[in-house]
């Protein structure tokens, strides 16, 4: 009730139409009471009380109120239409800008599936409930009201009669909707069911293949299929027992207006014309009830979205502007990480006191195990997270006291997980800077390494990429976010090299981008190529969220501890293997 | 279904696709063993058409006869029992007609369903190479529910609605064929409504999933690469750009809303037509005593009847329009004959030694193209074969050849003397353990993982085998152990893990041979050295075909396979391959290590 309250303060927004479309509807309501009347005044004064003169007029009349109030349906319903469209394309913006907005904690924790299924989903069915539900709740009420004080005025007695069918109606409703509609739901949810048996059956094909498991794939799918089966079945003859017995129920109250009401007629206490219409009208007084549950479930369902809907709009950005945050100066680019300390849920710390001067133009290359906290130091400097306690500064200014945007503008970041948008080549690489023009953008490509790849393309530079376009190769990806971070051009720099698996042209050209791309700024490498460590001027070991040791990889081997271990086991190795399987020879392209 | 799962491309709805008896000739072996129930349905379905057509004339009687010519109440109370009668028969015939009719229509598409799904079993990886994941999944589940309507109701309603219309038709010239025919003539309005109009709509409307799909493929992007928007500040021109597609999608809708709420006045407008009609030139005929006011009221009822079957007509056509090309899709999969296949007389492969031979073997995934050339090779049981060569030149291939998931165009590949194509594929694979660069884990714990290639395995079996691969540590750390759950909600394993568990899959089956291709994924150091261990234990005393990418798997292995554009270049063991002064494998080695000193 809460959540539906709000979002009705969303389509009061639009206060003047809402009040003409509800004018509308009243006026609709009762033009439609008009028709049955009509049809009666033909049968009684004309056909019995032979006034024939009328006639030419009635048979007009029945097309004119027709008319009338098909354009007053029209203009009700394309008002509403608009007040529901419009709320909801409100609120996506809202919800767009505000996903936007969240912090990378928010993130961690939330699913994509989830976070798309009420962005879209969810939305869409509160724009169903705002531009249809609403409005029939109360155009149903409304007729109700209307039809019944109608009726009640031609035939109190035959009223209360044909009413009495109504209890029934009622109960049909009511069980059509307890016992009927969930079964949807369950259906759905045999189908989710079998279409994973189905999925894992496909990507895994070549396991199931490779230990001879199809006759057993077969009875796995065989018995999803069946259930699936079962379920619709079993739904199927729910709903034809209770959906024809609310006809049935219909035809009762019918049949009573024929017996008793046609009894009336023949003891001249009614017209012939009198029953035809009482008839008609009820078939108007029973439809709201068996919308009735209809309504009621598309408003719980439209309750229940609306609440996970403003539960993300609710969601606080951990991070944000202080008040009276400032622009962040041009930068030299000295970082000072100062006595760090930090936690996800603010209680168990996963980085310990943390102090790193980083002088303009260095390169700091961090190394550590999985989870040693690599990932979190390098978050804290773009804001990603605050610091539980110490303080992340710039050029001797506390990160937290400029405004994000400032602060992050300055600041290349080449992730580990390479993400391309569904675009060209040229919007992804000139993504963190729109205005750049186009020999910019070939720069930037050129010192990446990626430039003759992109012209070898047909569509070069206009290729669109992405998950709705053409595939890259990781080591493709890799380069294209080098040169998106070599446009921006920043003083920091935050890098996560991490090997993929790429033939030896690719990987040196790789190195090289990556070279390229360091020189000259303060670069925090997440470092796992032996090129990229050898040429740091700090090395920063971590192990549980503490400096173990740090130093260059000179001082750092004759020092003989954790890294002297991390390079035999893995940097020596990479030395003697890497790009040895994988020939000079192939062109770019890579596995 | 979910928005954005599959990589299948977005299967554009049909808009205008010629219907095709065809259709109809495919599937009626699957309809034939269901024609009882489907007669069954249809003698219920016309059942509750006559219910429907014989109501106002009960009323008209009721009307004439005994209220306003007889004044007879009991003839009236009888008559209203009759009324009754009639409900209740549609209430009953409307459930057995849904019942029989839903009851075929399901099993029916149970029958296609799962033909569709053993035959994807049977197909080779051709078909897979060439389809995307989520187009075959759609073929299974979108396209064989799309067909669902047709054989459910499709075609059953096509008689139905004949039936209603020749039926309303009929009993109104009969009861006045002069007003019958005068309302006649709002028929081609309707048809026009029925047809054109909602033409009309459907596009709009094909426009709104269109509009709405490119918002939700916007929101999507954003969601995913948020870390990518914050870290290069887009937020605002995102934002802009996304108001715009929202904007053209809300446009869209008003487009479709504003046919969609013409298009019920406009029905009712030619309804009302006729019923004036009536009113006035029936009205007319009560006059001179022609008719009487029951039939007027009869007719009235009619008129209004007519809508509904001329509908429902026009949908059938977008019905079999879609059913027409779903029935596309689901045949393309069912026709595709399997590649490899046992051979007629193929008899079970009997327990091998593991000895292997490769004779001049030729073959390209497209006949006209080969990727192998003439490949000669021979593997002594019990012998590691590591493939070596750049991407491309055919090392996969060679696996694929061996675990007979294609066949050579030219030369045969024998295991102790058995071609393979002459033998059962089943009693191959199931003598053969392959290990993949991706490990695929199945949802279900990691029991069932590993057991997958042999369900009957014991517990002591199962943790011998993870014990072997040095993973039986690690699982007993989860929380629920062996019985932890794999994919979504469980336990999220790591890349190194899986790779363990599905090790641990391949030892259980002991297989007298082993096709490996390792995994080049970075994984930390500590992990590599159990991963190296585990994999000295899985090669053990087993015949093994390895794409290497580790040098200490290469070093040990038997015997190293030099492949350069699908010929073999080289062979022989690390140390003899160093020595050739000019060898591929040489070249490799000492490129690599210049190069790690210019960086």
């Amino acid at each position: 009730m809460k959540e539906v309250s709000r979002l009705f303060r969303y389509v009061l927004r639009y206060w003047p139409r809402v009040l003409l479309a509800l004018i509308l509807m009243f006026m609709g309501t009762a033009l439609t009471m008009l028709q049955p009347k009509i049809i009666q005044w033909t049968f009684d004064s004309v056909y019995e009380e032979g006034k024939w003169h009328l006639l030419v007029w009635m048979a007009l009349a029945t097309i004119g109120a027709t008319v009338l109030q098909g354009i007053v349906n029209y203009v009700e319903r394309i008002t509403m239409e608009w007040v529901g469209q419009r709320t909801i394309y409100d609120l996506r913006n809202r919800i767009y800008n505000h996903l936007q907005s969240l912090s990378f904690s928010f993130y961690d924790t939330a699913q994509t599936g989830e976070l798309m299924s009420r962005a879209t989903a969810d939305v869409e069915q509160l724009r169903r409930f705002v531009t249809f539900g609403v409005m029939r709740l109360v155009g149903n009420f409304v007729t109700f009201v209307f039809v019944l004080f109608t009726l009640l005025a031609m035939d109190w007695k035959l009223t209360l009669l044909s009413l009495g069918t109504m209890p029934l109606l009622g109960w049909a409703v009511a069980a059509f909707n307890t016992r009927v509609r969930p079964r949807y739901r369950l259906i759905q949810e045999e189908m989710a069911k079998l279409t994973t048996t189905l999925q894992e059956n496909i990507s895994g094909v070549r396991v199931v293949r490779a230990y001879a498991q199809e006759e057993r794939e077969i009875e796995k799918f065989r018995e999803r299929n069946w259930s699936y089966l079962e379920e619709n079945i079993t739904t199927v003859r729910l709903w034809a027992f209770y959906f024809p017995l609310m006809t049935f129920i219909t035809g009762f109250g019918t049949t009573l207006i024929l017996w008793y009401g046609g009894r009336q007629v023949i003891l001249g206490a009614l017209t012939l014309g009198q029953m035809i219409a009482f008839n008609s009208l009820l078939g108007r007084l029973i439809r709201p009830v068996r919308m009735l549950g209809w309504l009621v479930n598309m408003y719980s369902q439209a309750s229940a979205a609306a609440q996970r809907v403003f539960e993300i709009l609710d969601t606080q950005p951990e991070v944000k502007d202080k008040p009276g945050a400032i622009e962040l100066p041009p930068i030299q680019g000295n970082v000072h990480f100062d006595n760090v300390s930090f936690a996800y849920d603010g209680v168990n710390l996963v980085l310990h006191d943390i102090n790193i001067e980083a002088k303009q133009g260095q390169r700091i290359a961090i190394l550590g195990g999985t989870g040693s906290g690599k990932s979190t130091l390098i978050n804290l400097l773009p804001r990603f997270y605050d610091v539980t306690k110490g303080a992340v500064k710039i050029d001797g200014i506390d990160v937290r006291d400029v405004t994000l945007e400032s602060l992050r503008r300055q600041i290349g970041i080449v992730l580990q997980e390479t993400f391309l948008f569904s675009a060209t080549i040229r919007e992804n690489i000139a993504y963190g800077r729109l205005n750049a023009s186009n020999e910019e953008v070939i720069a930037a490509a050129k010192a990446a390494r990626i430039h003759d790849f992109i012209i070898s393309l047909p569509n070069g530079y206009d290729t669109v990429v992405g998950e709705r376009g053409v595939g890259l190769s990781g080591g493709q990806k890799q380069r294209i976010a080098i040169a998106r971070a070599l446009l921006l051009d920043p003083r920091i720099l935050i890098l996560d090299d991490s090997l993929s698996a790429v033939d030896t042209e690719t990987e040196y050209l790789i190195q090289q981008a990556l070279e390229e791309l360091m020189k000259n700024r303060t670069s925090f490498v997440i470092a796992q190529r032996l090129s990229t460590v050898k040429n740091a001027d700090q090395i920063i070991i971590l192990d549980n969220g503490r400096i173990v040791e740090r130093g260059t990889h000179e001082t750092l081997l004759a020092a003989g501890g954790i890294y002297k271990e991390i390079y035999d086991l893995q940097f020596r190795k990479q030395e003697e293997t890497n790009g040895l399987l994988e020939q000079v020879s192939t062109e770019g392209g890579d596995s | 279904m979910r928005g954005g799962g599959g990589r299948g491309r977005f299967d554009e709805e049909a808009l205008d696709v010629k219907v095709d008896v065809q259709v109809v000739k495919r599937i009626t072996p699957y309809i034939r063993p269901y024609v009882p129930h489907l007669l069954a349905g249809m003698f219920f379905m016309l059942a509750v058409s006559v219910t429907g057509l014989i109501q106002p004339l009960l009323m008209r009687r009721a009307i004439d006869t005994y209220i306003t010519q007889n004044k007879d109440i009991a003839g009236l109370t009888r008559i209203s029992l009759v009324y009754l009668a009639v409900y209740v028969l549609n209430w009953l015939c409307t459930y057995w007609q849904t019942y029989f009719v839903s009851w075929a229509g399901q099993n029916i598409i149970f029958n296609i369903r799962q033909n569709l799904f053993e035959h994807l079993q049977k197909l080779s990886f051709n078909f897979y190479d060439r389809i995307e994941v989520g187009r075959i999944m759609s073929r299974v589940t979108n396209d064989v529910n799309a067909l669902s309507e047709l054989v459910s109701s499709g075609i059953l309603n096509v008689i139905n609605d004949v039936f209603r219309l020749v039926g309303i038709i009929g009993i109104m010239l009969s009861l006045n064929w002069r007003l019958a025919l005068l309302t006649f003539t709002t028929l081609p309005f309707l048809v026009l409504l029925a047809t054109k109009f909602r033409w009309r709509m459907r596009r709009a409307y094909h426009e709104v999933r269109r509009k709405i799909a490119t918002v939700n493929a916007n929101l999507q992007e954003s969601i995913s690469g948020i870390r990518v928007v914050q870290s290069f500040t887009r937020e605002d021109t995102n934002a802009a750009r996304f108001d715009a597609t929202n904007a053209e999608n809300m446009q869209a809708n008003m487009q479709a809303a504003q046919l969609h709420s013409m298009f019920g006045p406009l029905v009712d407008l030619v309804g009302v037509v006729g019923v004036a009609m009536v009113l006035w030139y029936g009205g007319n005929l009560v006059r001179t005593g022609i008719l009487t006011v029951g039939t007027v009221y009869a007719f009235i009822n009619y008129v209004n009847q007519f809508y509904m079957p001329i509908r429902d007509l026009a949908q059938v056509y977008n019905t079999w329009q879609s059913a027409t090309v779903s029935i596309d899709r689901i045949f393309e999969v069912l026709e595709t004959e399997p590649e490899v296949q046992d051979a007629p007389g193929a008899y079970e492969l009997p327990p091998i030694d593991g000895r292997v031979v490769f004779d001049d073997v030729t073959f390209g995934y497209y006949p006209e193209r080969p990727i192998l050339h003439d490949i000669n090779l021979i593997a002594e049981p019990g012998q590691t074969i590591a493939l070596v060569g750049p991407t491309g030149a055919g090392k996969s291939s060679i696996i694929n050849l061996l675990s007979r998931f294609y066949d050579p165009q030219e030369g045969s590949i024998t295991i102790d003397g058995h071609d393979l194509r002459d033998v059962k594929l089943k009693s191959l694979h199931d003598q053969m353990g392959i290990v993949l660069q991706d490990t695929f884990l199945f949802s279900g714990t990691i029991r069932d993982n590993i057991c997958y290639g042999r369900p009957d395995a014991t517990d002591e079996e199962i943790y011998a085998a993870a014990r072997a691969v040095n993973a039986h540590e690690f699982i007993m750390r989860l929380p629920d152990g062996y019985n932890t759950e794999v994919h979504e909600r469980g336990a999220r394993l790591s890349i190194g893990q899986r790779q363990l568990i599905s090790f641990a899959r391949a030892l259980i089956c002991d297989p007298r041979i082993l096709i490996l291709d390792e995994a080049t994924s970075s994984v930390d150091a500590y992990t590599e050295v159990i991963i190296q261990q585990a994999l000295d234990r899985l090669l053990e005393g087993r015949t093994a075909f390895v794409i290497a990418h580790r040098l200490s798997t290469i070093r040990n292995a038997d015997k190293i396979i030099v492949i350069d554009q699908g010929r073999i270049v080289e062979q022989g063991t690390h140390e003899e391959l160093l020595e050739k002064p000019d060898g591929l494998y040489r070249l490799l080695y000492e490129m690599q290590y210049k190069h790690q000193e210019i960086a």
